[in-house]
Formats: structure tokens, C-alpha cells, sequence
């Protein structure tokens, strides 16, 4: 339903009918966001299924679908290693900078 | 909402049931945003960080580290769980051709085909456990992993659809709601997902049986005779009392379980009983009565000795629902493989196209 574990991600190569993941977006203007996953042969029945199992009860106006095996995932071992260069550059926030007392439009 | 609502007027969208599902799925971002950042420490000991997310309400999600036996427990019951989604088509599918008119017949197509759906979504939840759906499906169909007791009961008049969605899907409900809480993610997703739905499955039930009970004498009585079938096998499905049950205790240390099977059970009963009377339907159980002191409705258990006959495979229906089950797979062996041939021409088609 999400990110896959290592071990899935091999099993589906062998497979008949691939995994899919499957992003829809809700309404104009709004992101793609991952729904889900399912098993289909070729791309057009992967959008197709995705159609019926995801989009019954209006809740979405585009559908992209992505083979699972084509999409690389961070692992969460190496998470901080990986992230943390965010939390010690703080001066990429505005919220860093103090204004002065009575500027405005700032 | 969904068709006409019989129920009391605490119980509309916002509370009842489906407020739960909902304040669940708050929940569920709430825990995601006070998540801690990162994985374990370098220096940290899984084991230790797995029971500090648990215990910290948080989720596991696939890729992080579990112990060997919870990721088998949830596979085994995930699994189970999309087997029965599966199999549940078929006491239904029985009904299909022979709804009594079109709007009937319409609303149980688009029941069926929800029920494929929650299959789809679990057997997915379940892949992200490290096995493959082909697995499972094997599993089922050699008879190594269990569906619901529940679907090997017939279906024998139109009025059991209206039983199943009312009594069947509505136990489904109780049992879920609290698994939109359990502690992997994936499942917890999903169940939420499928208890919205299966909140119309339960209404449409209801309301199928309150059209019969206000019908025909002759529609009464087969209304009354379907929930006289149906009770018992329905409250079995919270499975053994908590005394016998096996897997209970560390699945709610876990958090994959909130609640015991008797706690679950009994809230069940209590519900039942004020929406039986509004359908002006008999509940088939002498003893059930109101208990002051408890607070809750004391009722007579299901026959348990029933339940594993069941499960063990002696129940009505089980022959024939395995059968179904493996004569579709081996039938639709052609039909995957050429599916699959197609897929592969297209691509080397494609491949050639890009390549000229």
C-alpha cells in the first residue's frame, strides 16, 4: 500500500502481472498523491484497474501509474545521514531572519 | 451519506461508527506529525526503537525494522483478512442474477465489486510484508491460509444479502474500525479506507431488510428467518472467547489488536439490539437481556464447537467455495498468460521503435 519492502521489490520481477504503484490527483490543482499499489500486465490495464479500484466514488480527475520496480526508495537507515543537512541550515527558512521593528511589506 | 438512513440520529456521519474511522484517520496524521525524525540511532538497539515506536502510538511502516513473529502474525492475518474480501464475493455473487429489481441488482454489483477492491487493497497491505500476492494466492487456494468462517454459510433466500450487509459486513465493522488504529501502517491505511466502504455495505443491508420487514407478511417472514441463520454465525465471527484465543495477548501488545474478541463481540450485541427493533425484527435469543449492572446486553454465546468445525473445513460450504475459488484461478490461467504474452510483444515492439 506504500513503500515496499526490500524483499518485495525482488519477488515482483518474477511475477506474471508486475506491481504498479498508483498516484491520483483529486481535483485541479492539487498534487498527484500515492494511493496505492496493484497487479497488472501492461500499463493500460494497471490505468485501467486503477480506474475501477481507486477512482469509484469520485475521488480523482488523473491517474498516473509507475511500474514499482522503476521507482528507487531512500532506506531508512541511512536517514540522517541523508536528511539531517537540512536541520543545521537553518537560514534557509525566513522565519531565521529577524525584521526590524516597523518595516513593512517584508 | 448513502440511500435512505434508518439509523438513530447519533449514529449519523460524525459519530457512530464511521466518526471513529474518521477520528482514526486523524489520529493517524497526528502520530505522523509528532513522529521522531530519522530512524534508530547508530548506536541504538532495534529492538528497543520497535518497542518505542509502539509504544509511542507511532506506525511501522514496511521498510523499517520488526521482529520476525510480528511481521509473520500480520501477514497471516492481513492475508486472511484479503481472502476473505475474496471469497465473500461468492455467497453474494449468488444473488446477483436474481435481485428482485434493478436498483437491487445495481446496488449489489457495485458491493461485489467493492469487495474486490478491499481484497486488492489487503493483498497490497500484505505485499508490503515481504510476500507476493502469486504466494498468497497459493496459499489460499492449497488450503494452508483461512478465510472468514462466516462465507461458508449459504446464502439461501434475497433476504441473507440483506442479512450479510447488515449482520455479516456490520460485525466486519466493529472489527475494523479499532485495526484503523493498529500499529502498521500499511493496514492501518487500508482498513480505513475499507470501513468507509463497508459502512455502505452494512446501510444497504439494513435498508434491504427494513423494506422486507415492512412488506409482505410472507417478505417478513423471510426477513426474520435470514437473521435467525445469520446471528449466530455472525457474532462467531469475532472468533474464539478471549480464554482460547491463541494469538490475542501479543497481538495487543503489538497494537495490532485494541480490543479482545469478547469486548468486540459484545459491543456488536448492544448495537444490534436497538437496530433490530427499529426493523421490528426478532433477535433469535431467548436470554438476551439488558444487564444493569454491566451495562451491556447478556446474550447466549455462539456454538465455538460449530466455529471449528468451520474453520477446519466442515462447515455447509466450504467444499464449494474452495472449488469456485481454485476453477476460476485454473480456468483464468489462459486468459493471465496471454495477458502477459501481449504485455511482453508491446514492449519489445516498443523497444524496436525506439531503437529504428
Amino acid at each position: 500500500m506504500s513503500e515496499r519492502s526490500e524483499r518485495t521489490g525482488k519477488a515482483g520481477a518474477r511475477e506474471h502481472s508486475p506491481l504498479w504503484e498508483v498516484f491520483v490527483r483529486a481535483r485541479r490543482g492539487l498534487a498527484h498523491t500515492h494511493v496505492g499499489s496493484l497487479h497488472a500486465p501492461d500499463a493500460e490495464l494497471a490505468l485501467r484497474n486503477a480506474r475501477d479500484l481507486y477512482t469509484r466514488r469520485q475521488e480523482g480527475v488523473s491517474i498516473w501509474v509507475v511500474p514499482a520496480g522503476a521507482i528507487t526508495a531512500s532506506s531508512p537507515d541511512e536517514k540522517d545521514a541523508f536528511f539531517d543537512p537540512a536541520a543545521d541550515k537553518v537560514y534557509r527558512h525566513p522565519t531565521f531572519y529577524e525584521v526590524p521593528d516597523g518595516v513593512a511589506h517584508l | 451519506m448513502y440511500g435512505n438512513d434508518f439509523s438513530a440520529p447519533d449514529d449519523a456521519p460524525g459519530g457512530g461508527l464511521l466518526g471513529e474511522v474518521e477520528a482514526a484517520e486523524a489520529a493517524l496524521r497526528e502520530a505522523a506529525a509528532r513522529a521522531r525524525r530519522g530512524g534508530p540511532a547508530p548506536d541504538e538497539d532495534l529492538e528497543a526503537y520497535f518497542a518505542d515506536v509502539i509504544d509511542a502510538d507511532q506506525k511501522i511502516e514496511p521498510r523499517d525494522w520488526m521482529p520476525e513473529a510480528y511481521r509473520k502474525t500480520l501477514i497471516r492475518q492481513i492475508a486472511q483478512h484479503a481472502h476473505s474480501e475474496i471469497i465473500g464475493m461468492q455467497p453474494e455473487g449468488n444473488w446477483i442474477s436474481r435481485a428482485p429489481s434493478l436498483k437491487r441488482k445495481a446496488i449489489l454489483l457495485a458491493k461485489v465489486q467493492d469487495e474486490a477492491g478491499h481484497g486488492l487493497y489487503l493483498y497490497a497491505a500484505a505485499e508490503t510484508l515481504g510476500i507476493s500476492r502469486d504466494e498468497l494466492v497459493e496459499l489460499l487456494i492449497s488450503g494452508r491460509q483461512k478465510y472468514s468462517s462466516i462465507f461458508n454459510y449459504p446464502t439461501l433466500t434475497w433476504a441473507d444479502v440483506g442479512a450479510i450487509g447488515w449482520l455479516v459486513d456490520g460485525a466486519a465493522i466493529v472489527n475494523q474500525v479499532p485495526l484503523c488504529r493498529c500499529s502498521y501502517g500499511p493496514y492501518a491505511r487500508a482498513m480505513i479506507r475499507v470501513c468507509k466502504e463497508e459502512s455502505f455495505h452494512q446501510r444497504q443491508g439494513y435498508e434491504i431488510l427494513h423494506t422486507l420487514a415492512h412488506g409482505t407478511p410472507g417478505q417478513k417472514a423471510m426477513a426474520q428467518d435470514a437473521i435467525d441463520r445469520w446471528w449466530y454465525p455472525s457474532l462467531a465471527m469475532f472468533g474464539p472467547p478471549d480464554g482460547d484465543s491463541t494469538h490475542s495477548a501479543q497481538s495487543m501488545a503489538w497494537k495490532i489488536k485494541r480490543f479482545s474478541n469478547d469486548d468486540l463481540r459484545q459491543r456488536f450485541v448492544d448495537m444490534c439490539v436497538q437496530q433490530a427493533e427499529i426493523l421490528g425484527l426478532r433477535i433469535p435469543d431467548p436470554d438476551l437481556r439488558w444487564n444493569d449492572e454491566r451495562q451491556g446486553y447478556d446474550y447466549t454465546q455462539p456454538d465455538y464447537d460449530e466455529l471449528l468445525q468451520v474453520i477446519k473445513g466442515n462447515g455447509p460450504c466450504n467444499r464449494q467455495r474452495m472449488e469456485h475459488r481454485r476453477r476460476a484461478h485454473a480456468d483464468g490461467a489462459w486468459v493471465r498468460e496471454a495477458a502477459a504474452a501481449y504485455a511482453a510483444k508491446r514492449a519489445e515492439k516498443n523497444k524496436e521503435k525506439v531503437a529504428a
